[in-house]
């Protein structure tokens, strides 16, 4: 969570929607390998997380994240509905959200989509798949991808 | 058991693109990369319009994987065509990838109001987008689950 000063423009805040400690140990730890200007925020479920991006509550100074990753399956608000409020919102819809989720089912694919889910990825069960998995989002969405400029923050 | 079908499937990919050096590079490294894309080429919005709506020459056209659209284009501009695409409730979900030389955080902006799925520039060297290309093909085409279904 060290921040350098000349660090800071590289500092990537990438917001993390998941209920599974082991997934969002995994997905910590496979981050902190591959991408060390990757700071990991966790909302472990669908209402925590639209407050985090309405720096609401508790997140009233959550910085405005680069990418989010968002499970389906969520306590309290479902991930389908996290993923409306966001790209309802004039606002949060230029925040590329990615789906990581189980479900491999067409109709969550095809609803994803529709609800323009950025793009679809279905969550490895094997350990070094999942770090695979993860390396390619870095490598793809922090390397390749132009992302927003918006001033961080409110 | 879908997974033998999905590789031996021929990917189509639209390509949106007006300058004929960009398409012949980019027709190249996807040959290099990955045969089993088809790559179809619109040159202006209007014909990617027609292409996507399946009117006049394009009757046949298949629906596409996905789409890798221009900023700049004769006759109807990126912005419309992504406009267009998004708006439209079948083809909205056709993943649409902005590759333009455009660098302008304005155009990044507006690709992603617009839900553009993610917005790469266009680098001017060819070892770079050929670089590009290879990164498009791994992540969108191992990586993504692109959808299947058209939604009726």
């Amino acid at each position: 969570m060290t921040i350098n000063s000349t660090g800071e423009d590289m500092l990537k805040e990438v917001l993390l929607v998941e209920d599974s400690p082991g997934d969002v140990r995994l997905t910590r730890e496979a981050f902190r390998d591959f991408d060390k200007n990757v700071r990991l925020h966790v909302a472990i479920d669908g209402v925590d997380a639209m407050a985090f991006l309405r720096h609401e509550g508790a997140h009233a100074n959550a910085p405005r994240p680069d990418f989010i990753l968002l499970d389906l399956n969520l306590p309290k608000m479902d991930g389908r509905e996290v993923l409306a409020c966001i790209k309802k919102d004039e606002n949060l819809k230029t925040i590329p959200t990615i789906i990581l989720t189980t479900s491999d089912a067409e109709v969550d694919i095809a609803k994803s989509y529709q609800l323009q889910a950025n793009c679809y990825l279905v969550k490895p069960v094997q350990l070094d798949e999942f770090e695979n998995l993860v390396k390619s989002i870095s490598d793809f969405w922090l390397t390749k991808v132009k992302l927003t400029q918006q001033p961080h923050g409110r | 058991m879908t997974a033998i079908a999905e590789e031996d499937k021929t990917i189509e990919v639209l390509l949106v693109e007006d300058n004929a050096g960009d398409v012949r590079l980019a027709r190249e490294a996807f040959r290099d990369v990955n045969r089993s894309i088809r790559l179809h080429l619109a040159s202006d919005g209007v014909e990617a319009m027609a292409f996507l709506r399946q009117e006049g020459v394009h009757l046949d056209a298949p629906r596409p994987d996905f789409i890798l659209l221009d900023l700049n284009l004769p006759k109807m501009d990126g912005r419309e065509v992504l406009a267009q695409i998004k708006g439209d409730k079948s083809l909205k979900l056709i993943p649409t990838i902005v590759l333009s030389s455009s660098e302008t955080d304005a155009d990044v902006l507006i690709s992603y109001q617009l839900q553009a799925n993610c917005y790469l520039r266009k680098p001017a060297q060819w070892d770079a987008f050929d670089s590009l290309v290879r990164s498009i093909n791994t992540f969108w085409l191992t990586k993504v689950k692109l959808p299947q279904q058209v939604p009726s």
